[in-house]
């Protein structure tokens, strides 16, 4: 049996589309001096450090090197992951596998992106095999944007059920101090008119690209309990990819194999029967507009074909029943490497009931997952109760 | 705290890298097929029956070796599609790739799996899902998916 863990703690740098006033080494220290002073420790308290980040968007390797020297992390064991979209849970779930093995007591997990130092659209070009796919890529715009249409055709949703997501996002947004784009007057219309970037993909339906860090503290029963008044328990994570080319996946967003396939076993793990029952908050990784309408279908919020209706019912609002994305989620802050860490983080918060002004009243379990990759799907469900 | 717009010096650096990656043995025979016929292989599984297109060594689904090659029609159907409006670095020439331009994931009669590629249309209530689409070959080919097929073309409105 895997021993029981926590999150202890967290810290997040103010995201935004340029941080000038930093380097990448002080962002990630930003994030990680947040991280430790709010469980009142420090680098000696750590026993390993799980870093993250996709190098090919800044154009250098190892950034983060003086950075975990800095704070002490001389001789410490530490692990560099480098998965897309997915890098920042992939790096919190490999926490969570030292701990639970009884490796290590503590482990600190860091990811961090800094959009504005290179050049993201063109890096995730490269994700195309260059073989197969590459002369076709249009950075991730073109490719939701081909994935919405069918998720269109199959399901019915509108551009207006999309738009309300996006609206969604950003005035969340508003309540989180960290977040990058904050609109609070933004509209459905204002989205439905804003500049199109790739039919049915406008730009107010994508994700923004951020300079951002975030670090998140996991540990083991006995001193998790000491560390945080009420620690985020674990209750399951899992992961799972897809087939190597775009093209495999028979529908993409209108049925997300990997989603479906990691968060059933997710649920299962944690005896979870009817997740938009028994979940109380979710932090999922929206990519765009249409993305999180699909991602309540494949995440079994509602039926397949349901998820406009969703969003029209307001159920996944701040006042709903399962608030879907309180922190205003990616659409409004994603600096990728630190992005599916902010969701394991964000969902940490909502657990120990330390989200200030986006905290949803009486979260006892909360769901975060990580998307990206080649449609690969991250979960992570954390729980108020050990 | 976060200091606010106090920018720090910066650095500028650029790069200007060619790379050269092996297609490997089974694309090979695939571009070559391609060059030389103007043919459309993909390989079968021989436990589902799969027909995958591009071609690879193992059916990830069943875990079995492929081994038969079969042809695919030219023509088939859009599954996916948009038309960019964004401009891009076309990333075989390094420059800009005019807009608007169609894009689709297109599933090839007697394929199983879809393959991305262009598609000469870019009225977005002409462009959609179920439409069938034919390929549009080059006279000079090279052995490359996307330039040997021009693009696709709308067929059968």
């Amino acid at each position: 049996m895997p021993r029981r863990v926590a999150i202890v703690s967290t810290g997040q740098t103010k995201h935004r589309a340029k941080r000038l006033d930093v380097n990448i080494r002080e962002l990630i220290t930003e994030a990680v001096t947040r991280a430790l002073e709010d469980a009142d420790m420090s680098m000696k308290d750590i026993d390993a450090v799980m870093i993250g980040n996709m190098e090919p968007f800044e154009g250098f390797l190892f950034p983060e090197l003086w950075a975990v020297e800095g704070w002490g992390g001389y001789l410490k064991p530490s692990v560099k992951f480098n998965t897309g979209g997915t890098v920042g849970t992939t790096t919190a779930i490999a926490a969570y596998y030292y701990v639970a093995s009884g490796i290590y007591d503590v482990v600190l997990a860091i990811g961090f992106e800094k959009q504005s130092e290179g050049h993201t659209q063109t890096a995730i070009t490269t994700v195309g095999d260059p073989i197969w796919e590459r002369a076709i890529m249009a950075g991730a715009v073109g490719n939701f944007a081909v994935m919405a249409s069918t998720y269109i055709h199959e399901s019915g949703v509108t551009e207006e059920q999309a738009a309300k997501v996006a609206v969604k996002a950003r005035r969340n947004a508003c309540n989180n101090e960290y977040a990058h784009l904050q609109m609070p007057d933004i509209t459905v219309e204002d989205v439905l008119k804003s500049r199109m970037l790739a039919y049915p993909v406008k730009l107010l339906d994508m994700c923004p690209q951020s300079d951002g860090a975030c670090a998140v503290i996991f540990a083991e029963e006995s001193r998790a309990k000491k560390l945080a008044v009420h620690p985020a328990w674990i209750k399951a994570v899992a992961t799972a990819h897809e087939q190597q080319y775009m093209g495999d996946s028979p529908k993409r967003l209108a049925v997300m194999r990997s989603q479906i396939a990691a968060s059933r076993r997710a649920y299962a793990y944690a005896g979870i029967t009817n997740p938009r029952k028994e979940l109380d908050v979710a932090e999922i990784y929206e990519v765009a507009s249409f993305a999180e309408l699909a991602m309540y279908e494949n995440l079994g919020f509602c039926e397949r074909g349901e998820g406009g209706k969703l969003i029209d019912a307001g159920v996944t609002e701040m006042t709903g029943e399962l608030p879907v994305n309180p922190s205003g989620g990616v659409l409004s802050t994603n600096p990728i490497g630190a992005t599916a860490l902010i969701r394991v983080a964000e969902a940490a918060l909502q657990v120990m009931g330390k989200a200030g002004k986006h905290q949803i009243d009486g979260v006892r379990t909360a769901l975060a997952t990580g998307y990206g990759g080649n449609a690969w799907t991250d979960v992570m469900i954390l729980s108020r109760d050990l | 705290m976060t200091k606010k717009d106090d920018e720090t010096q910066r650095v500028q650096y650029l790069l200007d890298i060619e790379y050269h990656y092996a297609a490997g043995e089974l694309a090979t025979r695939f571009f070559t097929e391609l060059k030389e016929a103007g043919r459309i292989m993909g390989m079968r599984c021989p436990e589902c029956q799969r027909v995958y297109l591009p071609p690879r060594p193992v059916c990830g689904i069943c875990f079995r070796e492929l081994e038969d090659w079969v042809p695919v029609s030219d023509e088939g159907v859009i599954v996916g599609c948009t038309v960019v409006h964004l401009p891009f670095i076309d990333p075989m020439t390094g420059e800009q790739r005019p807009v608007p331009y169609g894009f689709a994931i297109i599933r090839l009669d007697g394929a199983s799996t879809s393959i991305y590629h262009f598609v000469d249309e870019t009225d977005e209530k002409k462009l959609r899902v179920g439409q069938r689409v034919k390929a549009v070959f080059r006279e000079q080919r090279t052995g490359s998916l996307h330039h040997d097929i021009k693009y696709f073309r709308l067929v059968g409105e």
